[in-house]
């Protein structure tokens, strides 16, 4: 038998917890794993390889992959700065990393189809050079770059903050140039953090709705992505074929995380 | 002269020009867009997008919702953070990983599965139909999908902090005789208050900010079961672009406070962890 605790409260606390977890989380989401097979395995499997479904589970996945790719140098240039320097208005820009936090959604997909229209502020220029952002993938990508820039720089931030000077100031008594010493002591300190940033602003980029649905422009086979096909299948009462695609966003994006961590602990391993 | 672990002073200003560039293109861009555009022909039609009958019953509405969701999820988030923190039991690390997943669910994800539990074709979705209460294009649909988007901000802040500071002080007022609410009112609560508070207030912005998952959930029904996302979304699918970036600067303004009051409350925070 288990030694009585001095504290009290875990029965309760406990049972409110799982209660709240079971009846928000895992009831609805069971409905998402029980209800595709309603099709059967070829009607599912016929469900999600349409040619539709493909090109915006394509569209969906690749501008979440990029734009976290394009947030990675950009993070890490905020974070650098931030923690490094001391500057005029620092406090303010380390408080306005989180604005793609705090700003709803649809606002920032308003904002940022206003500013790339190409009679924006920079659509128009972004126009005279020959790019199009609004109304096509790119426009995902840069949707998607939005929401997914303060993980990065809050993942860095704190490792940043921990790591300190003094390794760098042993690789400068070594003789170490100052980019040296940064791309071999600094950034292999980075790596995972980095990588956990990555993974973050990719898995909320791959589900994102409503920062792109206003900017992508939502041609389908183009510039449609996977959650908006959800909704079009939810329209029209295919509710096998909502959770049927929802199902596999989800295992697919589960899928891809797990491989990630898995090359992360590699890598992570490799240094040791 | 100049530190071996410095960069030179034109790279650290380069680095700093670039650094606030990029916010400043990237972040105040936009959100300075959202304003000009509210304001394009002047305060009065801004104001008058605002005092439109649909765009007060959204702004109501987005209110009850936050207003219903961010207490359960105080509550259950203040649950979990002191059974998980301060207790070892079987399945803590899986309540914990539970705990976070609706942060990895698409919010359209979250409004669909409480239409596959709910809707007219749901499992449950009928049977309540006939008993007159209707979840999906209704408040408890907005509620539930709103609770489900939030779920994991009050336990995810809290649990840390709680780790770090360890059951010792808790500990000590038990060995006392305190009960458990007075150990929690006492002990606990001082000692993560700021954290608290700042975990409420990033709840209740994402709640009044939802889009995807109250967005499946609604049914758009003007002045009955829109929320001011779902509004802003409306008016701007009618090409009245003053009324839908008024609303949506409305909702800007409320991330700007959130961050403002964030800042505020993470410095009153760090603060009291150095005194202590």
């Amino acid at each position: 038998m288990r030694r009585r605790d001095a504290l009290p409260g875990l029965g309760l606390t406990l049972g409110i917890t799982w209660l709240w977890l079971g009846l928000i989380v895992l009831v609805p989401l069971s409905a998402l794993a029980i209800r595709p097979w309603e099709l059967g395995l070829a009607g599912v499997w016929a469900s999600v390889t349409e040619p539709r479904v493909l090109a915006s589970l394509r569209l969906s996945f690749g501008a979440a992959l990029l734009a976290a790719l394009v947030d990675l140098p950009l993070g890490l240039l905020v974070a650098w700065v931030v923690v490094r320097y001391r500057f005029p208005g620092r406090r303010l820009l380390d408080a306005a990393i989180d604005l793609p936090f705090a700003l709803p959604t649809a606002v920032a997909g308003l904002a940022l189809t206003a500013l790339y229209a190409p009679n924006g502020w920079l659509g128009a220029p972004l126009a005279a050079m020959g790019v199009t952002v609004a109304f096509t993938p790119l426009g995902v990508v840069v949707a998607l770059a939005f929401v997914g820039l303060p993980f990065i720089v809050r993942m860095v931030e704190p490792v940043l903050r921990d790591l300190g000077p003094e390794a760098e100031e042993a690789a400068a008594t070594l003789g170490a140039t100052r980019w040296q010493a940064w791309r071999l002591v600094v950034l292999p300190a980075l790596g995972p953090a980095l990588a956990s940033g990555l993974a973050l602003a990719f898995a909320r980029a791959v589900g994102e709705y409503g920062s792109v649905i206003f900017i992508a422009g939502n041609r389908p086979m183009e510039s449609e992505i996977a959650p908006l096909l959800i909704v079009a299948r939810l329209e029209q009462y295919d509710y096998a074929g909502a959770a049927a695609l929802g199902l596999a966003m989800l295992l697919l994006s589960f899928a891809l995380l797990l491989a990630f961590g898995l090359v992360q602990r590699w890598l992570r391993r490799g240094m040791a | 002269m100049r530190r071996a672990t410095e960069e030179p002073a034109w790279l650290r200003w380069l680095l700093c020009l670039a650094a606030v560039g990029l916010l400043a293109l990237f972040l105040a861009l936009p959100l300075a867009a959202v304003f000009t555009e509210a304001l394009r022909r002047g305060i009065g039609p801004a104001l008058a997008a605002l005092e439109d009958p649909d765009a007060v019953a959204a702004i109501g509405l987005t209110l009850l919702v936050a207003a219903i969701a961010v207490p359960v999820n105080l509550v259950g988030g203040v649950a979990a953070a002191w059974a998980i923190a301060q207790f070892d039991f079987p399945g803590r690390r899986l309540l914990t990983v539970l705990i976070e997943l609706p942060f990895s669910v698409s919010p359209v994800i979250s409004g669909l599965v409480y239409v596959l539990v709910f809707g007219a074709q749901g499992w449950l979705g009928p049977w309540l139909e006939t008993r007159g209460l209707q979840v999906i294009f209704a408040l408890p649909g907005l509620v539930l999908a709103t609770i489900f988007v939030t779920f994991p901000f009050v336990a995810r802040t809290l649990i840390p902090l709680m780790q770090a500071q360890g059951r010792a002080e808790a500990e000590a007022a038990a060995t006392l005789g305190a009960s458990g609410w007075q150990i929690f009112r006492r002990v606990t609560l001082p000692n993560i208050r700021w954290a608290l508070l700042s975990g409420v207030l990033l709840c209740n912005a994402r709640a009044m900010g939802e889009f995807g998952a109250v967005s499946v959930v609604s049914g758009h029904v003007r002045g009955e079961t829109n929320t001011m996302p779902l509004h802003v979304e409306i008016l701007y699918n009618e090409y009245q672009f003053v009324g839908a970036f008024a609303v949506a600067a409305l909702l800007a303004l409320l991330a700007l406070v959130t961050l403002g009051a964030k800042a505020v409350l993470e410095r009153m925070g760090g603060r009291r962890l150095e005194s202590a």
